[in-house]
């Protein structure tokens, strides 16, 4: 494996797919906020699993079936460790960040809430950090509150205590912002939430493969991220938080594997993590999600920060450079998410000439309808970046905005 | 995939740039909202109706180069038209955005519309073309709601 020393060595040759010509040219991957690029290790790792490894997991007796469990079990705990959750945290697979926002959001509903309990979220969620909690209040009779930023796309503070009283229940926060790079003061925002008695999710989406991670350090009770955009297969997230509580949470979806006994009077069930993990789980997926976490891990999370915060900075220079361009979302602590809108071009548009030039960015509302709104833009241009990503590929993007101005003066 | 440059002809690049009949009509007998919640293109086209013949037809809104171009020329080439005249040229439009390009398309009624022939070869891009045609379908062919004016 590479390392990643610099902000032009970069970790390419580690990912087959970066190898690849776009209409003829290199790909230059850009959209690592929709999903990231896997690495040759997680590819082999999903490869010698379905070869060599594959059966169903918990139940059998032979040997395949204790070979699955085994690895299956040891993800679980491994991804516990990589977000710095001790053994009163449970982690639960889920299908991803949506799913575990959604289990999250079904079990402390029948737990917590009431007509009139509030729930607070950021203007800058992404949509499944607000649905959710929105069909809650509608079932429930609590109200959806929400935290407003500024202009810069930061969080205003004193609203967010203003806001927070004793009937605010929940708290759901994103780490960062997939459209504005923004990095919310969540330890802060936890610790508030627990004075107050609220219960605190933290959405790390897009958080989880650009800094370090420590759930206790943070303060969070739960903590939700998805492998796809960590380098790690599609189809598998994380719901971690404290075993108590989700042990007191109601299921989600009911099945095989999270009961103990079933009559048709009755079904008593299982404790966590399995209470949650009705049906068979996506085994392969945590098996890649943890050569993942160990390609994150041996990269190191404190180098690959420091990476993309120097791309960042060099990116945020030199794409002002083109004339009509906007950055959005100018908060003062950023991850790699450059949103921006370019003058009588709209955003596909954008898009669409970049590809050409095989440049992956992204164009449109980035799922966060309500923060389009907040800005008064349809859409944006986004370029996010990864761990492959070097100078020359924003470079690259800066000559190509360059032409799409000359296509569209 | 073909060169993204093409899709961009110079008559689409001058109605996205000065769009022709953009804003609202004064008394439309019909407004009929055009979006797309994948990409949030949205736009609302204003029509007025002398009895089969439309007699002015404007728009508003925000959408892509294509999207945006794409009414334009709608605009300019339905007005005066009859209901039955603007579904046919509807059909031809659709026609030429799925299908392989044939020797006639340059003589046939589509004139400039011909600009969007590139349309094709980008399929995530043909919605775009035929956003706002298809809202007026919708409309076109509904008798009720073009004798009961639904402003």
């Amino acid at each position: 494996m590479a390392k990643l020393t610099d902000y032009n060595n970069n970790l390419q040759n580690d990912f087959p797919i970066l190898g690849k010509k776009i209409h003829g040219t290199p790909l230059i991957y850009l959209d690592n906020a929709a999903t990231t690029q896997k690495p040759q290790c997680v590819i082999d790792a999903l490869v010698r699993f379905y070869s060599e490894e594959n059966s169903n997991v918990h139940r059998g007796l032979h040997y395949l079936s204790q070979v699955a469990t085994e690895h299956y079990e040891a993800a679980r705990k491994r991804v516990t460790s990589f977000l710095g959750a001790d053994d009163t945290y449970s982690t639960i697979f889920t299908s991803g960040v949506t799913e575990a926002i959604n289990l999250a959001a079904h079990g402390l509903g029948t737990l917590l809430l009431k007509p009139k309990d509030e729930i607070l979220i950021t203007q800058m969620e992404h949509h499944s950090n607000i649905i959710p909690w929105q069909l809650l209040c509608e079932k429930t009779g609590a109200q959806l509150r929400i935290i407003p930023i500024s202009d810069a796309g930061e969080l205003l503070m004193e609203e967010f205590e203003r806001l927070l009283n004793a009937r605010t229940k929940i708290v759901a926060v994103t780490h960062v912002s997939n459209v504005l790079g923004t990095v919310n003061p969540i330890r802060e925002i936890c610790s508030k939430a627990k004075e107050q008695g609220a219960i605190s999710l933290i959405d790390g989406a897009q958080s989880a493969a650009h800094l370090n991670i420590n759930i206790q350090d943070i303060g969070a009770d739960f903590f939700v991220c998805s492998a796809h955009k960590m380098y790690g297969p599609t189809g598998i997230g994380v719901l971690c938080g404290p075993a108590e509580l989700l042990n007191r949470m109601s299921p989600y979806q009911s099945g095989s594997g999270m009961v103990e006994s079933v009559t048709f009077e009755k079904t008593s069930f299982r404790t966590v993590p399995d209470k949650f993990e009705a049906g068979t789980p996506h085994i392969a997926g945590a098996i890649g999600l943890t050569a993942a976490l160990d390609y994150l891990s041996d990269t190191g999370m404190d180098a690959i920060e420091s990476h993309e915060q120097q791309l960042l900075a060099y990116g945020t220079k030199v794409l002002t450079s083109v004339e009509g361009l906007r950055i959005i979302g100018n908060a003062k602590k950023k991850t790699g998410v450059l949103s921006f809108t370019l003058e009588n071009v709209h955003p596909h548009d954008i898009a669409q000439l970049l590809d050409n030039d095989g440049i992956a960015i992204r164009s449109g509302h980035h799922c966060a309808q309500p923060l389009m709104q907040f800005y008064h833009v349809p859409a944006t241009a986004r370029a996010s970046l990864g761990i492959y990503n070097s100078k020359q590929d924003i470079d690259s993007l800066v000559n190509a905005l360059h032409t799409v101005r000359e296509v569209f003066p | 995939m073909s060169n993204s440059h093409h899709l961009y002809e110079k008559i689409i690049l001058d109605h996205n740039r000065a769009p022709r009949n953009f804003g609202k009509l004064p008394s439309p007998d019909i407004i009929v909202e055009a979006s797309n919640p994948l990409c949030g293109d949205t736009f609302q086209i204003y029509l007025q109706l002398d009895g089969n013949v439309i007699q002015a037809l404007h728009f508003e809104g925000n959408g892509c180069a294509i999207s945006k171009a794409s009414a334009s020329l709608m605009t300019t080439l339905l007005k005066g038209k009859t209901k039955s005249e603007a579904q046919n040229l509807l059909e031809s439009f659709q026609t030429m955005l799925n299908s392989e390009p044939t020797e006639s398309m340059e003589e046939s009624e589509l004139g400039e519309l011909v600009a969007f022939s590139e349309v094709r070869k980008f399929p995530m891009r043909i919605k775009c073309a035929a956003l706002t045609w298809r809202a007026l379908d919708s409309v076109l062919s509904s008798d009720e709601s073009c004798t009961h004016p639904t402003k």
